[in-house]
C-alpha cells in the first residue's frame, strides 16, 4: 500500500489517504462498509467498457485543452481529467431513469451519461448542435434524454436541485402514481461547494424530508487554488459534515473506478430501497489546473506526480491486463477506437453551423410573447431542425 | 341576478391555489408556515386538511433550500407553488430565483423549463423597517426570464395566480400585506386573466394615471381628488409588469396627453422608469409635458408611520404630479 497524502490531510494529524480505501459509516448503525468488487458481481464486460469509457473521457479532455488554445473554445474550461473514475463508476452504479446533476466541471458526467461527444464538443464551439444549441457553453450541459440536469456554473447552486430532483421523483411516483419511490438522484459538488449555504441547507431539507438524493463530493483536493483544509473546517473527515444532518456519509476511493462502482452500487441501492439520502466522501484528484489559466503554483509538481502513478485509467489497466482481459494490441484498437471518436466530434462541430439569430429571443420563455418566440428541443433530443423565425419588434405596427 | 359575492385578497389566492390544486396532482405549495400554522397570513388557511402534508409542505426558515428545491421539482415536471412569508426574504435565495429559474430554458437549449410560481408579500407592511419593506419588482424586473404580476384586488389576484400556475414558465408573484384584508367582487364560476393585459379601472380625457399593485389605489383617491378640480384622470391597472402591456397605456396617453407613472419601487432603474421610456418613445408628439413619476422616496425604508407615510406613493403626491403634468389646463 502506498503511503500518499491526500490534501484533505492538509496540517493536521489525521490520516487521509484516497488509495487506503476507507470505507466508513458515521452515522446511524455502525456498519463498515466494504464491498469487494466480486460481491458486486461486475463483469470483465462492464471494466472494459468502463476503461473505454475514462480512455474516451481522457482523449475528450486533452482534446478540449487543444481547442481551447485554439480559440475554437471559448470562456471558461474545467477539465476533468484525474476524476474519470468517478462519473465512470457512480454512473454505472444507477440507472439511467435516475437523474444526475453536477457542477461546472461536466464533460466527464455528460460522456458518462451517454451523451454523444460530437454533442458536447459542438456546444463549447458555441454551434447550433451542442446540446444546448450553443447558449449553455462548457459549464452547462444539459441532456434530457440521458437525465442530465446540468452542468450548474454557480459553486453550490446544483445542491438544492439535486434535492428538488429526488423530492420530485419521489412525489411523482408516491402522490402522483401511488407507488413506491423507485428513483435515486446523484448530485455532484466539489469540495469547495462544501462551505456554501446553499448545500447546508440542500443537506438539511433532504435530511428532514427523507429525500433520495446522493451527495456525491468530489474531494479533489482544492477548491480552485485553495487546499481543502486552508478553507474547510474538518477536511480530514467531511463525513462528519453528514452526520450533523442525519445523513449517512461514506468515504470513497476515487482513483479506482471498480471500487467506487461497488461502494456507489452499495450505497445507491440503500438509498432507493430506504427512501433516504446519502453523503459520500469521493477522494480523487484533478491533474490539470481548475481551468485553463491556471498555472498550479499552489502546488507541488511531486504531489501531482505520485497521484499520476495512482491514475484510474493506468490502475484499471493494469488489473484488465493481469486478468488476461487487456493485451498491448487490443488496448492499441481502444485508443485508436477513441481517438477516432474525438476527432470525428470535432470535425462535426466544427462543420456544425452557429447557432441562428433567431435563437436569441428562442428558449427564453415556454409560452410564446412579445419578442420571445417559444421554445423547442434540440435536434440531438429529436427535436426538429429549428429555425424559428424572428419576430421585429415593431411597436408602431403593434400599437396601431 | 344574484350579487356577486365579496371575499378577501387572502381568500381568492387560496381559492386559486386550492381550485389549481384539485385540478392537477403535479401542483404543490411550500413555505415556511404554510401547513401547520395555516399561514403567517392566513393565506393558506385549511389547505393541509384538504390537501395533507405531502401537497401543503412546512419549510424550514431555508429559503436558498427550498426555493432551488423547488425548482428541481419543476425540472422533474412538477408546478410547485413557493410561498415566501415575505419578498424581503427571498433575498438570501437570489441565486436559485434569478440565476437558475429564468435562465434553465435557455441554457438547456429549450431542454428544461421551471414551471413554478414564487409568491408571498411585497412592499412596505405597516413600521416593519428597512429589511422587511422590500419591493422587490425594483430589483428583479431587470431579469428576462421571469414574468411577473402585482395584482392590486382579490379578482386580479385570483384569476392571474390561477394563470401563474397553469403556465409553463416560472412567475413571480407579488402580493401586499396591506392588501390581504381587502374585500372585492369575485364570481364563483372559474375565470383565469392572461398575463399581459392592463385594465382601465377609471375613465378620463385629461391625465393618465399608470400604476400596479397597492399604488393603483391611491391612484384612484388622487383621481377623485382630481375630479373636484375639473381635471379627469383615467387610471390603467397594469397588472403585470413582465409582460407590460403598454398598448394600453399608449393608447390612453395619445388620448389625455399627460402621463403620471407610480411605482412602489425606488425610482432608480425601475419598472416605473421602464414604463415612462416607453411612453416617452412611443407618445413623443402626444405629450404635453414629461411623463412624471411617482415613487417610493429614494432611502431605506424607515420606522415611523409619519416618515413611512411620507416615504411611500400616495394620494398628496400623486395629485401633485397630476397637477404638475397638466399644467397647462
Amino acid at each position: 500500500m502506498t503511503s500518499l497524502s491526500h490534501p484533505t490531510a492538509g496540517g493536521t494529524s489525521a490520516p487521509a489517504s484516497p488509495h487506503s480505501v476507507v470505507h466508513t459509516k458515521v452515522y446511524g448503525d455502525s456498519e463498515h462498509l466494504q464491498v469487494p468488487a466480486a460481491a458486486a458481481h461486475v463483469s470483465s464486460e462492464q471494466m472494459l467498457d468502463w476503461f473505454k469509457q475514462m480512455l474516451l473521457i481522457r482523449e475528450f479532455e486533452l482534446r478540449c485543452m487543444q481547442a481551447y488554445q485554439e480559440k475554437k473554445i471559448g470562456g471558461f474550461c474545467h477539465v476533468y481529467i484525474g476524476q474519470e473514475a468517478v462519473a465512470v463508476g457512480c454512473t454505472a452504479a444507477v440507472q439511467h431513469k435516475d437523474p444526475i446533476v453536477t457542477a461546472y466541471r461536466d464533460h466527464g458526467h455528460a460522456l458518462a451519461r451517454g451523451m454523444d461527444p460530437k454533442h458536447c464538443m459542438a456546444e463549447m464551439f458555441g454551434r447550433i448542435g451542442g446540446c444546448a444549441k450553443g447558449k449553455g457553453g462548457s459549464m452547462h450541459m444539459f441532456d434530457r434524454d440521458n437525465n442530465l440536469y446540468g452542468g450548474h456554473g454557480i459553486v453550490g447552486a446544483q445542491t438544492p436541485l439535486g434535492a428538488g430532483l429526488a423530492f420530485g421523483c419521489k412525489y411523482m411516483d408516491e402522490v402522483i402514481d401511488g407507488k413506491p419511490n423507485s428513483r435515486v438522484s446523484l448530485c455532484f459538488l466539489g469540495d469547495g461547494a462544501l462551505n456554501q449555504g446553499a448545500f447546508h441547507e440542500a443537506m438539511n431539507l433532504a435530511g428532514l424530508f427523507d429525500i433520495p438524493v446522493i451527495y456525491v463530493v468530489e474531494n479533489n483536493g482544492y477548491s480552485m487554488g485553495t487546499a481543502i483544509a486552508r478553507g474547510t473546517t474538518m477536511a480530514h473527515s467531511l463525513i462528519t459534515k453528514a452526520a450533523g444532518y442525519g445523513i449517512d456519509g461514506y468515504v470513497v476511493d476515487g482513483m479506482d473506478v471498480v471500487g467506487v462502482y461497488a461502494d456507489m452500487k452499495h450505497i445507491a441501492d440503500k438509498c432507493r430501497a430506504t427512501s433516504r439520502p446519502a453523503f459520500v466522501d469521493m477522494r480523487t484528484y484533478r491533474y490539470k489546473g481548475h481551468s485553463m489559466s491556471d498555472p498550479r503554483k499552489y502546488r507541488t509538481k511531486e504531489e501531482e506526480e505520485v497521484f499520476e502513478t495512482h491514475d484510474p485509467i493506468g490502475r484499471l489497466e493494469a488489473r484488465l491486463k493481469t486478468a488476461g482481459l487487456l493485451t498491448d494490441d487490443s488496448l492499441k484498437a481502444m485508443q485508436k477506437a477513441v481517438r477516432d471518436t474525438v476527432r470525428d466530434a470535432i470535425t462535426w462541430s466544427d462543420e456544425s453551423p452557429i447557432p441562428p439569430m433567431a435563437e436569441l429571443y428562442h428558449d427564453v420563455f415556454v409560452e410564446p410573447w412579445g419578442p420571445y418566440t417559444g421554445s423547442s428541443q434540440p435536434a440531438m433530443n429529436g427535436g426538429t431542425a429549428n429555425q424559428p423565425s424572428m419576430r421585429t419588434i415593431d411597436t408602431k405596427e403593434e400599437l396601431s | 341576478m344574484s350579487a356577486v359575492r365579496e371575499i378577501e385578497y387572502r381568500d381568492a389566492l387560496r381559492e386559486a391555489m386550492s381550485e389549481e390544486m384539485r385540478r392537477d396532482k403535479r401542483v404543490f405549495l411550500l413555505g415556511e408556515e404554510v401547513a401547520e400554522y395555516n399561514g403567517a397570513y392566513k393565506i393558506s388557511r385549511g389547505m393541509l386538511e384538504e390537501f395533507g402534508a405531502r401537497r401543503v409542505i412546512d419549510t424550514p426558515i431555508s429559503e436558498s433550500g427550498f426555493a432551488g428545491l423547488a425548482i428541481g421539482a419543476a425540472m422533474m415536471g412538477l408546478k410547485p407553488v413557493v410561498e415566501f412569508m415575505s419578498w424581503s426574504f427571498s433575498l438570501v435565495a437570489a441565486d436559485p430565483i434569478l440565476n437558475n429559474a429564468p435562465k434553465m430554458l435557455y441554457m438547456s437549449g429549450g431542454q428544461f423549463g421551471c414551471p413554478v410560481v414564487f409568491r408571498g408579500n411585497d412592499g412596505a407592511g405597516g413600521q416593519l423597517g428597512s429589511t422587511h419593506s422590500w419591493c422587490v419588482e425594483g430589483l428583479f424586473s431587470n431579469v428576462p426570464g421571469i414574468k411577473i404580476a402585482i395584482p392590486s384586488n382579490p379578482y386580479d389576484a385570483k384569476g392571474l395566480l390561477k394563470t401563474a400556475i397553469r403556465g409553463s414558465d416560472p412567475v413571480f408573484f407579488l402580493e401586499s400585506e396591506r392588501m390581504l384584508g381587502n374585500k372585492g367582487e369575485v364570481p364563483e364560476e372559474e375565470y383565469l386573466i392572461p398575463f399581459g393585459q392592463a385594465k382601465v379601472i377609471r375613465s378620463g380625457t385629461d391625465c393618465t394615471l399608470a400604476s400596479w399593485g397597492r399604488p393603483v389605489h391611491f391612484c384612484m383617491e388622487a383621481a377623485e381628488e382630481m375630479q373636484k378640480l375639473g381635471i379627469s384622470c383615467e387610471v390603467i391597472d397594469l397588472r403585470t409588469v413582465r409582460p407590460l402591456d403598454i398598448g394600453t397605456v399608449v393608447r390612453s396617453v395619445k388620448k389625455t396627453g399627460a402621463c403620471v407613472v407610480v411605482d412602489q419601487s425606488w425610482s432608480f432603474g425601475s419598472p416605473g422608469s421602464e414604463l415612462a421610456s416607453q411612453v416617452h418613445r412611443h407618445c413623443f408628439d402626444d405629450l404635453d409635458n414629461y411623463v412624471h413619476r411617482v415613487h417610493s422616496a429614494d432611502v431605506p425604508t424607515p420606522y415611523a408611520t409619519n416618515l413611512e407615510q411620507e416615504y411611500l406613493p400616495n394620494a398628496r403626491k400623486i395629485a401633485e404630479a397630476v397637477r404638475s403634468a397638466t399644467y397647462n389646463l
